[in-house]
């Protein structure tokens, strides 16, 4: 994290936690690079950022996680905040919060360990989607630590490709961050 | 409603028409091909157009015309070099808050992103240094995105607008569509701050013994002047300007320490940093007036008033925040802190003897040279004590941009005019333009280094041209002055590439004269003031008076780059001498 200046007052009290951004934008061209522009001038590094439409075609919903300070994140927000495009910015708790992202991973099998990874796909309710002579290609969906601790199973039969989305992420109920809201 | 608003017109005749419905009375620019389309009803608009000589003149000038006057600013361009030509200037406005709206053209949008001739993705490079930025390629679009970008510039936090169209959208029939009211989703500037803030920040002063106001450039842009004098008479406090704030606040008034900052008075900024409370107005905690960070007014609790959220905290942490227009946020503390003082007015006596001590016995002072060559502050004072305090004096960057800043008097807003964000060199010339347009009946001065004025100076045949009557000092001490300061200082005086040799090439005066102006030479100390009137006299056409100065003449006092405000040199190897209490 290297949020302003290297000389800025930290609080004490504050400490750098993964943090995910529900934001709300205009759904017009160059938004993304507003956006990724911003977070690479002012030294904010991302975790992750996935962008799609929602149910409202003026608008779309980026997810972005980032790894920073209380202080700093004020600071994220409000320099988000003074893009034009930007309409809405939302901190998403992960304990009122559908977290998820989508893994596709090749691994490595021979007749003696194919039923092992099979198993494995069962247990953390994954999905097989592409069986060759050596090699099977699974499909996991879940939060984080569901994708990271399948993957620390799957690791010692030999991963040959994998490939992450970033993460998406809704609140749960009728919470801020739904459209019908922000669009007033 | 009218015939004319349902007729169909070229995009073109929108553009010119919605520029007119925006309220642009002047503009400068180019014509070059992907524009051209534009020109045609610009012939016909009564908006005056003045045609620069260079694309990064009309972006200082739409500048320096919209910091005179409080209106925004307008320059436009066609695209590719004509484009990129204006990035500098736009990145100067921006970081001065000034409002500008850019109107550049761009290739027809089927030859967007072919690397067509004269194509410059202009809207992507100009992305981080813009407030906002449109790619307009419907005709239908092109009056709306007009109207938008004027509101965007001019309120909020005020910034530069890039508007580039494509020359189809130019060329292609559409009806006008100007918009009555601007709603964007996205953009809605706080302009009230929050009653409890005020009463929080009425409470911190009427507990504060060391109090400072600490003003910058957003008073000027919010044209908050006489609220701040009421408010600063109200709390008696020392006030400091910076230098984007000086005239904000008048020089003469007795509670006045001066500027802040690297180049700051030794008052202004050792009050910074002995201070209990900093009542920060429309500054943004700048590394230049803060020195090393960790180290700044490390005994202060911090009010922080500032029309952009993302200023809060961004460098130094607010105890306060007060977000909303300036001056209706000085209109609600008045009166919440007329009613503190009555339950409690602090006696802040023992500050204001130690402030006004640290002003009386750590003036700004100079030298005159001793081999008998003239003084560069001197002049500059000069010309401030001659020209008054209604004159417009606007600074290009470097030695004499502080020395402009220290020893000429403001005594109003918008008559100190600066490239204090980027520190673009080459400013004054054409900023000067912008503001002597903006303000006809004015005596406009650009004070400018030699090296600064070999920059820009073609806008001299521009204002020759256009009858704009400006006044350039030429402060030539031949050489990159503050650069050649900072080499005598931390560079064991080893001169690597700051001779500029501009009292041998170019002859100033002659320079002057084949632009169309009145060239004037000055070389000793007794000719000063007589050149100066002499200057002075001369309305009819540019006068350029370069005055040859001593070229180790130093800006001082001086807190070293990086280092801490503590450290303030006010002059060469020669620390301020402390009462032991005050350390």
């Amino acid at each position: 994290m290297t949020q302003s200046h290297p000389d800025a007052p930290s609080s004490s009290t504050s400490f750098s936690k993964t943090r995910t951004l529900s934001v709300l934008v205009e759904n017009s061209p160059g938004v993304l690079a507003r956006v990724s522009s911003l977070f690479s001038r002012r030294g904010y590094n991302i975790d992750s950022l996935a962008v799609g439409p929602t149910e409202n075609p003026n608008f779309s919903r980026m997810t972005i996680v980032i790894n920073v300070e209380d202080h700093a994140l004020e600071q994220v927000v409000a320099q988000l905040d003074k893009l034009i495009n930007v309409i809405s910015i939302t901190e998403l708790d992960p304990v009122v919060s559908v977290q998820r992202e989508l893994l596709l991973v090749k691994v490595s099998t021979d007749e003696k360990t194919r039923s092992q990874v099979l198993e494995t796909v069962q247990l953390f309710r994954a999905k097989v989607v592409d069986v060759a002579q050596d090699a099977v290609t699974i499909e996991a969906t879940g939060n984080t630590e569901k994708i990271s601790a399948l993957l620390r199973v799957l690791e010692p039969f030999g991963i040959l490709e994998l490939i992450q989305s970033g993460l998406v992420a809704m609140s749960r109920g009728l919470k801020p961050g739904s459209i019908s809201e922000d669009e007033r | 409603m009218n015939m004319s608003e349902s007729t169909k017109m070229t995009g073109a005749s929108a553009l010119v028409k919605a520029l007119e419905a925006s309220g642009v009375d002047v503009m400068f620019g180019i014509p070059g091909g992907a524009i051209l389309p534009a020109y045609d009803p610009i012939f016909d608009s009564k908006i005056r157009h003045i045609l620069v000589r260079h694309e990064q003149g009309a972006g200082h000038a739409a500048t320096g015309y919209a910091q005179a006057t409080g209106r925004t600013g307008v320059c436009i361009v066609t695209s590719g070099p004509g484009a990129t030509n204006l990035v500098t200037p736009i990145a100067d406005a921006q970081m001065d808050s000034v409002p500008i709206v850019a109107i550049t053209g761009q290739v027809a949008s089927g030859a967007i992103g072919t690397d067509a001739f004269q194509e410059a993705d202009i809207r992507g490079i100009t992305m981080p240094i813009t407030k906002h930025s449109f790619l307009v390629t419907k005709p239908e679009d092109i009056a709306r995105s007009i109207a938008e970008a004027f509101h965007i510039a001019s309120t909020g936090r005020p910034g530069a607008v890039l508007v580039d169209i494509a020359k189809d959208a130019l060329q292609m029939q559409t009806e006008f569509n100007y918009p009555k009211n601007i709603e964007l989703g996205g953009y809605s500037p706080k302009l009230d701050a929050s009653p409890e803030a005020i009463r929080d920040a009425a409470a911190l002063i009427a507990q504060s013994k060391a109090p400072v106001l600490y003003i910058g450039g957003g008073a000027i842009k919010a044209g908050a002047h006489k609220e701040l004098l009421k408010l600063a008479e109200l709390t008696g406090a020392p006030v400091v300007t910076t230098l984007m704030a000086r005239g904000a606040f008048p020089d003469s008034h007795p509670q006045h320490l001066g500027m802040p900052g690297m180049h700051g008075t030794v008052a202004a900024v050792t009050a910074l940093q002995k201070a209990d409370l900093l009542i920060t107005l429309g500054a943004r905690f700048d590394d230049r007036v803060t020195g090393k960070l960790s180290t700044f007014a490390p005994n202060a609790k911090i009010i922080h008033a500032d029309i952009d959220p993302a200023e809060i905290g961004k460098n130094r942490r607010a105890d306060v925040a007060l977000i909303g227009d300036l001056k209706l946020t000085i209109e609600a503390l008045i009166p919440a802190l007329k009613s503190e003082f009555k339950k409690n007015q602090p006696d802040i006596s023992a500050w204001l003897t130690q402030a006004y001590g640290w002003r009386t016995r750590f003036p700004l002072g100079y030298d005159h040279p001793k081999d008998g060559s003239v003084s560069p502050q001197y002049v500059i004072e000069r010309i401030g004590k001659l020209s008054g305090p209604d004159a417009i004096y606007v600074a290009g960057v470097g030695q004499h941009q502080m020395w402009a800043s220290q020893f000429i008097s403001y005594e109003k807003p918008r008559t100190w005019l600066n490239s204090g964000g980027l520190g673009t060199m080459g400013y004054a010339v054409p900023a000067a333009m912008g503001a002597k347009v903006g303000a006809p009946d004015t005596t406009v001065w650009a004070i400018d280094g030699d090296g600064c004025f070999q920059m820009t100076n073609q806008e001299l045949v521009t204002c020759a041209l256009n009858n704009i009557p400006i006044k350039v000092a030429v402060i030539n001490n031949e050489s990159l002055g503050m650069v050649r300061q900072w080499q005598t200082l931390f560079y064991n005086e080893r001169y690597s590439n700051t001779e500029l040799h501009s009292k041998r090439i170019p002859d100033f005066a002659k320079l002057a004269d084949a632009m169309g102006c009145v060239g004037l030479t000055c070389d000793s100390t007794d000719d000063v003031d007589k050149t100066i009137a002499q200057a002075m006299e001369i309305n009819d056409r540019p006068v350029v008076v370069d005055f040859s100065v001593h070229r180790d003449a130093m800006v001082w006092p001086m807190v070293a780059a990086g280092t801490s405000n503590d450290e303030i040199v006010n002059a060469r190897s020669l620390a301020p001498i402390w009462d032991s209490q005050e350390l």
